[in-house]
């Protein structure tokens, strides 16, 4: 018995051992083309998706180097006709009304957050749920005209300042905002909040002390992606902050300009000079890429130094 | 004269008629027993059968999880700790729990892990007493002589074993009365076993230890009594089958179950 099941096993041995010798041509090159082929196509793929994005990038880098001078960062376009003048009143608005709306946008969006993944049972959370899914979709111009309305309302029509252009951006930027840090808090362990909680920690501690660090730096990411949303918006900013050649550090009064209103209006409006305004409006993209650049790389740092310390 | 009742340590757990359930299924079922201070007490018996539900439900950690509810009392020193008006919060005070996975915080280091259960009550500490603090609860949790030349760094870079008696130290660094323990040897190595081992038989002077292992010789050696509970099968209650000091229990069971189970036969 023990003799014929060895032999039985033996011949099995062979079998296989033919059948793998025997495969490996045809086999052998039916693996290799499929290989090829899906090689082909994901790096087909690749590059079909990040052409448009570096050609992009060369168009407005080799433009926008035309006006990448000391006066373009230093003056307004207040009083210039033609060539001269540069962006630092749009500038300076679009890191006012981006600081506005993140400081708007953060606590909200993170309390919302806290609220949905720690405390939020039934169909009040779920509701909640499918309503920043919505906001996620907004279109912006229509977050430009709610700002529009509220504004009108309560000032009265024609109301323009930096602050409602930053109360229409952070329409935008608080459901990113929600939804990322709700994703790095479902991350957290069950199992920290419940050494915290065991070691007679009340839920609120638990989660400030414990739950909120752990998920700091998918936070902090999530807030910079939220940045990168709004940063580019236009149609909102033209809406309610309005535009304007001057300086206003003033959030609360009169017109403000911002990096892509500016550029809309220097392609929009051009003057005789019509190079020069063409310059302008791409030397502010390019500025705006380098905010959105600044800003990823900022997020990695951080992200990159609070994991670090938790290792 | 002796008087009716007679007198109750400050860290004596009484559980009776106790039963903890998830939703419609019961976890463990009207379970009465008690646990002595001071003394090591082990849980035994097959996966699903409810040790890990009623250890939680001690320091009211069940009642946490969505959807879960229990009956019966247990008590503590005396006092119900499911009594009305007790916070949990309380409770969980003189509770203490160490889980079957170390679970250091990630956002803190060593010394800040050890003194985490102080600060997230609130408590503030000078730097002096903190130190002393940490200190004691490192040698306590015999970690002291590892760790004591990065204390400032994450308490994730230690050791599985390390990391665990990090927890230990987290637990008692709050002076608790009962240190529960749930499988806490299950996810190291033997060597970082027999350091908890240790550690436990130092523990036992100072608190009432109640521990849950799968591992038979784990709860001859380490402790002073031994609850084997069983279930009829996957999904039904689990209940206490025999309670009994541990040699006891282990060398002449009252119950054929207990001696099939500690014998190897099942589970
Ligand atoms: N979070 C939970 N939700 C629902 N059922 C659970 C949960 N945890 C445990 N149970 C069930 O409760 C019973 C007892 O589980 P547990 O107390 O973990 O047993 P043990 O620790 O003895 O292995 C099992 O039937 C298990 O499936
Ligand atoms: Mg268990």
């Amino acid at each position: 018995m023990a003799v014929a099941s060895i032999l039985k096993s033996r011949v099995e041995v062979d079998e296989w051992r033919n059948l793998v010798k025997a495969r490996p041509r045809t086999l052998e090159r039916r693996r290799r083309l499929a290989n090829a082929a899906w090689l082909t196509a994901i790096t087909g793929g690749f590059f079909l998706a990040v052409a448009p994005l570096v050609s992009v990038l060369w168009t407005v880098v080799s433009a926008g180097l035309n006006r990448m001078d000391a006066e373009f960062f230093t003056s307004s376009m207040r009083g210039v006709i033609g060539a001269g003048g540069g962006a630092l009143h749009a500038i300076m608005g679009t890191v006012q009304i981006t600081l506005a709306s993140a400081a708007i946008s953060v606590p909200v969006g993170i309390l919302a957050a806290v609220y949905l993944v720690e405390y939020g049972r039934g169909a009040f959370a779920r509701t909640l749920t499918l309503l920043v899914d919505v906001m996620t979709g907004i279109p912006s111009i229509v977050a430009g005209l709610f700002a529009f309305a509220l504004f009108s309302l309560v000032f009265g029509p024609g109301m323009r300042a930096g602050i409602a252009g930053a109360i229409a951006l952070s329409l935008l930027m608080t459901p990113v905002v929600i939804r990322s840090t709700e994703e790095m808090l479902r991350l957290v362990p069950v199992e920290l909040r419940e050494a915290a909680q065991a070691l007679g920690a009340p839920k609120y501690r638990t989660i400030t002390q414990v739950v909120l660090p752990t998920a700091a730096s998918g936070i902090s990411a999530g807030v910079m992606l939220g940045i990168s949303r709004i940063v580019g918006e236009t149609a909102p900013l033209l809406l309610v902050a309005g535009f304007t050649d001057s300086m206003n550090y003033n959030m609360f009064s009169g017109r403000m300009a911002s990096l892509p209103v500016f550029i809309y209006s220097q392609w929009q409006n051009k003057g005789i000079d019509a190079a020069a305004y063409d310059d302008r409006a791409w030397s502010a993209a390019l500025t705006l890429i380098g905010f959105v650049f600044v800003l990823n790389l900022a997020s990695r740092m951080t992200s990159h130094l609070l994991t670090r310390k938790s290792r | 004269m002796t008087t009716a009742t007679a007198v109750i340590a400050a860290s004596q757990v009484d559980i009776a008629n106790f039963s903890a359930s998830y939703g419609s299924t019961t976890a463990i079922d009207d379970v009465s027993l008690t646990i002595p201070a001071s003394s090591v007490t082990a849980f035994i018996g097959p996966s699903g059968c409810g040790k890990s539900t009623l250890l939680r439900s001690i320091n009211r950690l069940h009642e946490t999880l969505p959807d879960t509810s229990s009956t019966g009392s247990i008590r503590l020193g005396g006092t119900d700790v499911y009594g009305t008006g007790i916070d949990p919060v309380v409770v969980r005070q003189r509770i203490g729990m160490v889980f079957q996975r170390p679970n250091p915080f990630p956002a803190m280091s060593i010394q800040e892990n050890v003194l985490s259960g102080v600060r997230l009550r609130h408590h503030r500490l000078s730097k002096a007493t903190a130190e002393m603090l940490a200190e004691w609860a490192l040698r306590s949790a015999d970690l002291w002589g590892e760790v004591k030349d990065r204390l400032g760094k994450p308490g994730g870079g230690l050791s599985g074993g390390q990391q665990q008696r990090l927890c230990i130290a987290r637990a008692i660094a709050v002076q608790p009365d009962v240190l529960l323990m749930d499988e806490p040897c299950s996810a190291l190595d033997p060597v970082s076993t027999v350091a908890i081992e240790d550690l436990i038989a130092q523990l036992r002077r100072e608190y009432t230890v109640v521990i849950v292992t799968h591992n038979m010789q784990q709860a001859q050696r380490v402790s002073d009594q031994a609850a084997f509970f069983n279930t009829a099968g996957a999904g039904l209650p689990g209940r206490l089958v025999e309670y009994a000091p541990t040699e006891r229990l282990f060398s002449e069971p009252a119950e054929q179950a207990t001696a099939d189970y500690v014998a190897g036969r099942f589970g």
